[in-house]
């Protein structure tokens, strides 16, 4: 496949452009009696004297050996490509399968190998980039609510099963904050019924309760803007990381109410993050600690491999 | 007489031979990505007659459980140069004109339909063709477009809100899957059907995707 096939049409009109071919025809036409070559118009015009009429067999057998050393020709032509192109073909599928041997064991980062992870960080920046706060992840009718609301992951939440000593500690603001769920109570608080998306591939329909993460963040504000949020669960036996747009967006809500009802121990009572902007890994119950930060924070999955940002 | 014919061009044949190892590299790490939800089926109402799922020792002797993350790593890497290699062959085919020789026009589908009893032996003169016969045709087109559907899909299930009118477009995020996990079972179908009639068409018409040249004997 190394050149344009445009040259096609190779010995179509009858020239053969290799000697191979030549010698062929020159075999079989040195084995009639009489006429030296097929061709009449070159020896014949320059010995006129020497010219004899070829009989009907003669004619026909000299056409059938132009065939032949046509299709000699042909035959050595299509030889030669073949070869040709069947080594480049070799060479680009060993390069290929070497590409893919080199890429995939390449030293993992975070539980992909490194190419991989870049290219997970290059999405990052491009859906960044285009990423709008105005668009909002779509919102529903209670009567298409998931009941029961589904329920799955439980990492984290083995620990500190004291509710009543819970505190939500702030990091990174002005002053250290450690909040009571009254507290936030008092915020303004907001109902969204939205699409929660497994990583996993599913996706179900809840109503959330809570309070805007942007609210409390403009209450107990860091003293400089910030690029990130981290948040951990008591023990930080599960922990996430938010770029701060998404952390931000109206509707990522720090939440105590799932359904109408408030938090169950399993749904990461008494209070977990909804963020129908991210998958649902990002979704992190039983919330202990929040931070306001500019270090990228670690993300319990990102370590195994998955993207950090999740982001949709 | 024997001649060689122009058949493939080399960046016809490029295309298609990159896109090969591409598009199994995506069959792959969907599989990987599906496994973690391997819901759909087929059937009506309760009635199934086949549930789109391996047996999990069957997943296991594959090596494919558990790879949800790895799946999605390889699926997002090479998603762009599988976008890129199918966007440069249909701007290939268009300022090359060899759309032309690609796209059916109003008589192909009866003249599939001819090409269909001709393969199956009902029929002894296949229609008159160029390049492609009129199932072929349909067939190159049809692949096209459902390339196209599984980069709008994909990309309705990858990014939800920030691309929320193709999510609504195809009927939500569930609906969005769902179709894009169809079309991936129509390139395995349609896999099958290619190596099929490449080996009953055989090695002068398979070399020709290499060569690009066909050998005619007139």
């Amino acid at each position: 496949m190394s050149d344009e096939c445009g040259t096609g049409d190779v010995g179509a009109r009858g020239s053969a452009p290799d000697t191979s071919a030549d010698q062929s025809q020159a075999e079989v036409a040195g084995a009639l009696p009489r006429a030296p070559t097929a061709g009449p118009e070159e020896d014949g015009i320059e010995n006129p004297s020497h010219i004899v009429e070829p009989t009907p067999e003669e004619i026909e057998a000299a056409h059938l050996a132009a065939i032949a050393a046509n299709d000699a020709a042909i035959d050595a032509e299509l030889r030669r490509r073949t070869r040709r192109d069947f080594i480049v073909a070799g060479v680009a599928a060993a390069a290929g399968l070497g590409g893919w041997k080199w890429l995939t064991s390449r030293p993992k980062e975070d539980g992909v190998p490194w190419p991989m992870r870049r290219a997970l960080e290059m999405n990052e920046r491009i859906a960044g980039a285009y990423f709008s706060p105005r668009r909002l992840s779509p919102t529903y009718d209670a009567s298409r609510i998931t009941r029961p609301a589904r329920l799955n992951g439980g990492i984290g939440l083995d620990q500190h099963a004291d509710m009543a000593g819970w505190r939500l500690a702030i990091e990174g603001a002005a002053q250290p904050v450690s909040l009571m769920l009254d507290d936030l109570r008092a915020l303004p608080h907001r109902e969204m019924i939205t699409e929660f998306r497994c990583i996993e591939g599913w996706s179900t329909i809840a109503q959330w309760t809570g309070v805007r993460l942007a609210d409390l963040m403009a209450k107990f504000p860091p003293p400089n803007p910030v690029r990130y949020v981290a948040l951990e669960t008591p023990g930080r036996g599960y922990y996430v990381g938010l770029d701060i747009a998404s952390a931000v967006h109206p509707q990522t809500l720090l939440a105590w109410g799932l359904n109408g009802e408030p938090l169950t121990w399993n749904h990461g009572a008494p209070l977990r993050l909804a963020i129908p902007i991210k998958y649902g890994v990002k979704n992190i119950k039983r919330i202990a600690t929040i931070r306001w930060t500019n270090i990228r924070p670690p993300d319990f999955w990102a370590e195994q491999g998955y993207d950090w940002y999740c982001g949709h | 007489m024997k001649r060689l014919e122009r058949k493939h061009s080399l960046a016809i044949r490029w295309f298609h031979w990159i896109n090969f190892p591409l598009l199994a590299v995506m069959v792959w790490s969907g599989a990987l990505i599906y496994w973690a939800n391997a819901v759909y089926r087929i059937g009506i109402g309760r009635f199934t007659l086949l549930k789109m799922n391996l047996p999990q020792p069957v997943w296991n002797a594959l090596h494919m459980s558990y790879r949800l993350a790895e799946g999605m790593a390889f699926h997002f890497f090479f998603m762009w140069l599988f976008a890129i290699n199918g966007l440069l062959y249909v701007i290939y085919t268009m300022i090359s004109g060899q759309w032309r020789l690609l796209v059916p026009d109003r008589r192909s589908f009866k003249e599939a339909w001819y090409v269909m009893l001709h393969d199956l032996h009902l029929r002894r003169e296949p229609p008159p063709q160029k390049k492609y016969n009129a199932a072929q045709k349909i067939s190159y087109t049809l692949i096209i477009v459902m390339g196209l559907f599984s980069l709008l899909t994909g990309l309705a299930i990858y990014k939800p809100v920030q691309f929320g009118w193709l999510r609504w477009l195809f009927g939500g995020y569930p609906m969005a899957r769902f179709l894009h996990f169809w079309l991936t079972i129509g390139y395995v179908v349609f896999f099958v059907i290619h190596i099929g009639q490449v080996i009953k068409t055989g090695w002068n018409n398979f070399r020709a995707m290499v060569i690009g040249v066909e050998v005619v004997n007139e």
